[in-house]
């Protein structure tokens, strides 16, 4: 993990990382996952991708993440994808039981052919940015459901990748955890600068963090609107209890019931 | 109640359940000892007051000390048979854990061969053994066989099922990550199986023991280098029924001793993360 961080760059300033261009997936023949999604993804760039259940926002970090390939369509990387350029979160921390919270941390580099002494540093620093610096030796099951939770971060963050996916990793966890997590990772954020993809059925968690939300309807998956979260960071609780909050979640849940709308 | 009240460190509820613990501890040692030895004093009873002749019922004083007697005997019997017991373990651990690899590995190796390992693990060894030993020229590695035989499928079912257990949001990790094939095996599925094949060797474990002597039973006069099944129909013929007695209660004992060191073993490699390994509070 680089020890020098990204910073975010404005709006209009951030390059191009990765593009999906009328993407389709389609599952047996007939199931339509995803239909026509178009979506530019630039550095620094907090996505949420918020929707009802089988509106393919899975399916659409799915195929990001290489674990299948579009029916139709390109997603293009700039500059090409490298090694480590991906970290994952899933819903589940997804932790192997067996290995130590280090040793989970250092998985994406050891695939990778690194020893653990190689990269002790970047796993120490990574497991410091979530918070769990005394925890290297613990196994997940000496963990509660939020530390779990912070490993799989750390773990996907430890290769300083260029793009992070989130597949609704605070879902089932408690509502205060929750929203401790989500100041955290806005922290976390503020500090490397890292570019994220956060899928969410909650619009009060896609307005806390993004600064896009890509709201998508189901049957066929789609994207139905893409919405700007026009608010400053750093926000934290101040933010959660003000008026523009309020304001913006309005319209992001406007916009997910006329989505739900359509698709009935 | 006042705030400056020291608040019980033990109230009613914990108290009674420390207590029960305390009782679980010691019982699970206790109870076993009483109850075997009861039944020791109750055969001892039994034989006394029948005034059963030792030629049809040994009493236990007089097995223990047969046991004592002829532990020169039985004692080169019992490692015989431990040995062959052991081998056969070893080699259905291998021949188990490989050929689940291999059938993990090969969909059409598994579709190929595992109609064989199935035919082999449903025919009764005792109905194999006899035709082993007309091809098979060496004792020895006959009795190796058809322990082997009995012994290795627990452990190529169990393996087999723990390769194919592993998370599947890892597998998907293992892949994002840009795992070979050989990583996934010895990083993510390996971990995943051995649960399930130390269940499997602790089965495996008792049953190479009963291959090990149903085999010997099979094979018959052997002289030198004979184990305890050997031994057991020997004594048989010449009536030595105490004999029999001694002979068995080693084997007995040798399944208990293979079944407390597999447990030991499973314990000490899963206790740390295992959930079977793991003590509940409440
Ligand atoms: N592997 C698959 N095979 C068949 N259908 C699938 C598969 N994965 C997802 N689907 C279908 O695609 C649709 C979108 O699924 P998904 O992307 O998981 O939705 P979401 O994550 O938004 O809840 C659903 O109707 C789902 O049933
Ligand atoms: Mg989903």
């Amino acid at each position: 993990m680089a020890t020098t961080w990204r910073k975010i760059k404005p709006m209009g300033a951030r390059p191009e990382i990765l593009r999906m261009a009328g993407v389709n997936k389609v599952f047996n023949g007939q199931t339509v996952a995803l239909q026509g999604m178009n979506l530019t993804v630039n550095e620094g760039d907090f996505i949420s991708l918020l929707g009802p259940s089988g509106c393919g926002k899975s399916t659409a970090l799915r195929l990001i993440a290489g674990l299948m390939h579009p029916t139709a369509g390109a997603i293009t990387w700039a500059g090409g994808q490298e090694a480590g350029d991906l970290g994952v979160v899933f819903q589940e921390p997804t932790l192997m039981p067996w290995a130590t919270v280090a040793h989970n941390v250092w998985l994406p580099y050891r695939l990778r052919g690194k020893s653990f002494v190689a990269v002790r540093d970047q796993i120490r620093l990574a497991l410091k940015l979530v918070g769990l610096e005394a925890f290297e030796d613990a196994y997940p099951r000496e963990l509660s459901g939020g530390m779990k939770m912070r490993v799989s971060i750390a773990r996907a963050l430890v290769t300083s990748p260029r793009l992070i996916l989130m597949d609704e990793p605070f879902a089932a966890l408690d509502e205060i955890t929750r929203h401790k997590l989500n100041n955290d990772l806005l922290e976390l954020r503020a500090k490397i600068g890292c570019t994220v993809i956060f899928v969410t059925h909650s619009v009060f968690e896609s307005v806390f963090l993004s600064d896009r939300i890509v709201v998508m309807a189901a049957r066929p998956g789609r994207v139905h609107r893409e919405l700007a979260v026009d608010a400053p960071y750093p926000r934290g609780e101040d933010f959660r209890t003000s008026a523009d909050y309020a304001a913006l979640c309005r319209e992001a849940s406007g916009a997910l019931h006329q989505a739900m709308g359509d698709a009935a | 109640m006042s705030i400056a009240d020291p608040i019980p460190l033990l109230d009613a509820e914990e108290q009674k359940r420390a207590r029960a613990r305390q009782i679980d501890r010691i019982g699970r040692w206790l109870l076993p000892v009483l109850t075997i030895g009861l039944a020791i004093l109750l055969w001892d009873r039994v034989v006394v007051w029948n005034e059963i002749p030792h030629y049809i019922l040994p009493g236990p004083g007089l097995v223990a000390q047969t046991l004592i007697k002829d532990w020169a005997i039985l004692f080169d019997a019992l490692l015989v048979t431990l040995q062959i017991t052991l081998m056969a373990l070893a080699v259905a651990v291998a021949g188990g854990v490989g050929l689940a690899v291999l059938f993990n590995q090969s969909r059409f190796a598994e579709m190929s061969f595992y109609p064989f390992a199935v035919i082999l693990q449903v025919t009764p060894v005792v109905s194999v053994a006899p035709l082993i030993f007309i091809y098979v020229e060496n004792r020895m590695i006959g009795l190796l066989l058809c322990a082997w035989l009995v012994a290795f499928f627990p452990i190529l079912s169990n393996t087999t099922l723990g390769l194919n257990s592993a998370d599947h949001n890892l597998r998907d990790l293992f892949r994002i990550y840009g795992a070979t094939r050989w990583q996934r095996l010895r990083y993510l599925q390996l971990p995943s199986a051995l649960p399930y094949f130390l269940g499997g060797l602790r089965i495996a474990g008792g049953l190479s023991l009963i291959g090990a002597v149903v085999s010997e039973y099979v094979a018959g006069t052997g002289g030198i280098g004979s184990g305890l099944a050997f031994r057991i129909l020997e004594a048989g013929y010449r009536l030595n029924i105490p004999r029999m007695f001694a002979a068995l209660a080693l084997i007995a004992a040798t399944g208990v001793v293979i079944f407390a060191g597999l447990s030991f073993l499973s314990h000490a490699l899963l206790h740390k993360w295992h959930e079977s390994a793991l003590k509940r509070e409440i």
